[in-house]
């Protein structure tokens, strides 16, 4: 530790930090642009200039220096005043003073900074620089004229991101921050370099020129367009939702958010179910919320309970699965399940299909098995936390399944499930590596679990972790990676079939009357029985809603408070932002209205109500954000026999990152993602 | 010369892949990185060899990255950022024209004159024969045989108008290069006049 005083304040800071780091420590503010906590230090902008007692009278870059025991550091005396000043000057030589038209404006650093730091009026006569447009594809718009050359997005791209394609071509006045041939960003976190960027040199493009920043109203907020859990900020205006940032968190993304969560705000705005439909003579009507419910009423009331059927889609919040399972319950159904993938496999224990090392404790790893999972674009954030895992050293990673680049170095070893037989076996050479790793962890993909032999890969990846020693009082290395948003909830909250009850893929095929889906899109809509009366409750008009005889309008995300459980078990919740569309309600009202309606009236009116019932049945909904890893000291096997599994090769749970589920389906900007990064087949004839 | 296209395929040739070899193996594994300056020349070198116009395309800077395991960004960027390195196609000879203080002062305008009037280029331009590329750079680091006019690798000094105008003449004529250095004959960076120093009338010569 060295003592360090900052503007006469003295502060503790560990050997190796810099004197940013110390003043931040002792509360002072420093100016920066080049500078990021979670970067490399370029020491370029210059902006950070201090003054330190005993050390050459001159401004030094305090991002760049390295604390030592005594120093005596000043941050606000007339050399650092000039010196930044200086600073500022030069910067602002080549920058256009175009904030009127820049989207930048009001949240940029170089405009907070030139208010503290720039001059009144310049001093600079001649042409300014200019440079050539670029084309960094639909997401990041770029305005390079008022690039500053911080570095800071090609740093992240490099390091964070792991996709080298941004670099700085040429030198001096011709320098430029460019992909050098015109290309899109093939990053799946490209969009977090808009946030990096200080100044306005890269914008959002479907967001360019909407709003001003001080016009948004602002509302803390969960992602569910993957189950990571990444906590974002709702940025609305009126009734839309313009944008989504993501805020910071560093047990779960850091600051960095997927492309998809970012972008498909769009989507949210597209293919919206506004007011109940419901399908007379074969053609959907809009229709009342009365005349829904009393066609949802007289055909349920017509069939006994165990032909009525309900299954929860991938970004339902809990207390809507909740409601819709207690609203069953009394119905006397058992026919329940929140995994229309058609997944079967033991859940009966959390930690069966939990992320139990957690996205944090990924860190602590030393050698990871990926089994059929892309985590690049099932989970881009958590990739990025093994890549940064990986950066740090010591680590070996390998994968069964289809190779993919996952920005780290994955060997893969196999692509199904011999390879797994094989490390059960110990005659694999990755064998040896887990064998000698300290914390080896195992991820497996939910899309395995889909599989008809889900359950067995299952229950073989679990005697892998045994078999590895992943599981031990300090350590659990068993992990699922989900990639929906509800299905932890959903499991959490036993959405499963209860006792006799059916699963998704028995409740297919006619094999009940009626089913409820709710916002289940991703299943095969041509597999449900042509007699089958199917209710859809859901926010877009997708898979389901096509298929369906009663539609009722739900809310998006962004439109209700909701509860959402993220991959490794976390307990977040989210507030609305915006008031859903039309006559669009929150889903868990929806189900109490039916339920009051149908003379099953559930026992909360509001959401106060909702949540208190929600902790008092399930506890671990009780403290909220309560969370806490499991140790691997339960080391009873989940059910499922191992000698079952097939040879089938894993496949890709996505063809594509950008469109997944309905939001992004309904996204124009996710659309042209995919064209942009669509594979070119005219070229290679030439 | 500025219209050639960006070739479609690059491959480093016998000679040059002698050199790859040998100069990957200085560093040691895992830092086969650092030869990226290296490599970027063998390929601009043999570039000229096959078509008289020594520059990187880019199938070159991405053959270079491949081979040295780094992102093509990494190699765009070197190459981009020293200026020995030609990313646009180049004439067969560069004429690299010091301007700086003291090469001004000796007469490098004078240089600069006879030059465009031969090429009949412009600073940044290639004379339309393709034998000409006028760049105009910072001080060579020769200013005691000022003014310094370097043609390709080779340097050439104490220049006035009438020797650059001859000069270049010989080359458009298809003469090679003559030999380097001065063009009136001093001995290395030896006084212009005699010898001015340690003479032996002032004492013994050491």
């Amino acid at each position: 530790m060295a003592k360090v005083t900052v503007d006469g304040i003295e502060v503790e800071i560990a050997n190796g930090s810099t004197v940013l780091q110390a003043a931040e420590a002792a509360g002072v503010e420093i100016p920066r642009f080049c500078y990021h906590e979670r970067l490399s230090v370029a020491g370029n902008c210059r902006m950070c200039l201090v003054e330190i007692e005993k050390m050459p009278p001159r401004p030094q870059a305090s991002c760049a220096l390295p604390v030592s025991d005594g120093m005596v550091v000043h941050t606000d005396t007339e050399m650092v005043r000039k010196a930044r000043r200086g600073v500022m000057e030069f910067l602002l030589i080549n920058h256009p003073l175009d904030c009127p038209i820049c989207d930048q404006g009001g949240e940029c650093d170089l405009q907070d900074e030139a208010v503290s730091y720039g001059r009144d009026d310049s001093r600079y006569d001649e042409g300014k620089r200019a440079v050539a447009q670029l084309d960094w594809g639909p997401l990041v718009k770029t305005t390079m004229t008022r690039c500053i050359h911080c570095t800071r997005c090609i740093r992240f791209s490099t390091e964070v991101a792991g996709v080298s394609e941004l670099g700085a071509t040429a030198r001096g006045e011709s320098m430029q921050v460019g992909t050098y041939i015109q290309k899109a960003l093939s990053s799946e976190l490209s969009g977090n370099i808009i946030d990096l960027c200080p100044v306005g040199a890269l914008t959002s493009k479907p967001y360019a020129f909407t709003a001003r920043p001080w016009e948004l109203r602002k509302t803390d907020s969960v992602d569910v367009l993957d189950a990571v859990g990444t906590n974002i900020r709702v940025d609305a205006r009126g009734a839309e939702v313009l944008r989504i940032l993501p805020r910071m968190n560093d047990d779960v993304n850091e600051e960095w958010l997927g492309d998809k969560s970012r972008f498909a705000v769009d989507g949210l705005k597209r293919r919206r179910l506004d007011r109940p439909w419901v399908r007379e003579n074969g053609k959907l009507r809009a229709a009342s919320w009365e005349e829904a419910f009393a066609a949802i009423a007289g055909r349920m009331k017509a069939v006994t309970p165990d032909r009525l059927g309900a299954i929860t889609g991938d970004q339902c919040d809990v207390e809507s699965m909740l409601a819709l399972k207690e609203f069953f319950a009394a119905l006397g159904s058992q026919n329940l399940d929140c995994r229309q993938d058609g997944a079967v496999f033991d859940a009966s224990r959390r930690s069966f299909y939990l992320f139990n090392t957690t996205i944090a404790g990924i860190e602590e790893a030393d050698a990871l098995l990926i089994i059929g999972s892309n985590p690049r674009h099932e989970a881009p954030v958590l990739n990025a936390r093994i890549r940064k895992r990986w950066l740090a050293g010591g680590f070996a990673a390998a994968l069964i399944g289809t190779a993919h680049d996952l920005t780290y170095p994955a060997e893969q070893i196999g692509v199904g499930p011999d390879a797994i037989t094989a490390l059960l076996d110990g005659t694999h050479a990755f064998s040896a590596t887990l064998e000698a790793a300290k914390a080896p962890m195992i991820i497996l993909g939910a899309g395995v679990l889909a599989r008809p032999d889900g359950a067995a890969i299952h229950a073989a990846a679990w005697q892998l972790a045994l078999k590895y020693n992943m599981l031990s009082a300090e350590w659990h290395g068993f992990n699922v990676l989900h990639h929906a948003a509800a299905r932890t909830g959903a499991l959490d909250i036993g959405f499963l079939p209860g006792e006799g009850g059916k699963a998704t893929s028995q409740m297919l095929q006619d094999g009940v009357d009626v089913l409820w889906l709710q916002g289940a899109d991703e299943l095969d809509v041509a597999a449900i029985g042509a007699k089958t009366f199917v209710i859809y409750q859901g926010h877009h008009g997708d898979a389901g809603a096509a298929r369906a005889d009663v539609i009722l309008p739900g809310s998006a995300y962004t439109e209700k408070d909701g509860t959402y459980v993220s991959t490794e078990g976390r307990v977040q919740s989210g507030f609305l932002a915006v008031k859903a569309p039309g006559d669009a309600r929150e889903d868990w009202r929806i189900i109490r209205a039916l339920s009051a309606y149908m003379g099953h009236a559930l026992p909360y009116d509001s959401l106060q109500d909702m949540r208190a019932h929600l902790a008092a049945t399930y506890p671990l909904f009780a403290p909220a954000n309560a969370f806490r890893r499991f140790a691997g000291t339960d080391t009873a096997a989940p059910a499922g026999d191992v000698s079952a599994m097939s040879d089938a090769p894993f496949v890709p749970v996505f063809e594509t990152y950008y469109q997944t589920d309905a939001v992004s389906r309904a996204s124009p900007t996710m659309a042209a993602c995919i064209a942009a990064h669509a594979p070119v087949v005219a070229e290679a004839a030439e | 010369m500025n219209n050639q296209v960006e070739p479609q395929h690059f491959e480093f040739d016998a000679i040059a892949e002698a050199d790859v070899a040998k100069e990957i193996a200085l560093y040691p594994p895992g830092k086969q990185a650092s030869a990226v300056k290296t490599l970027l020349d063998i390929a601009q070198r043999q570039v000229g060899r096959e078509t008289g116009s020594a520059w990187v395309p880019r199938v070159a800077m991405d053959v270079v990255a491949k081979r040295l395991g780094v992102a093509p960004i990494r190699v765009y960027e070197n190459a981009t950022f020293y200026t020995m390195f030609n990313a646009k196609p180049i004439g067969k000879y560069h004429l690299q024209l010091c301007t700086t203080t003291p090469c001004w002062l000796r007469g490098s305008d004078d240089i600069v004159s006879a030059c465009k009037k031969i090429s009949g280029a412009n600073f940044g331009q290639t004379s339309a024969d393709g034998l000409f590329t006028m760049t105009e750079v910072e001080c060579l680091g020769a200013c005691v045989n000022a003014p310094i006019l370097q043609i390709n690798d080779d340097y050439y000094e104490d220049l006035n108008a009438e020797r650059t105008e001859a000069l270049l003449n010989k080359l458009k004529g298809g003469e090679a290069l003559p030999p380097p250095g001065s063009t009136i004959g001093r001995q290395a960076s030896a006084p212009i006049t005699n010898q001015t120093t340690l003479l032996p009338a002032n004492g013994p010569a050491e």
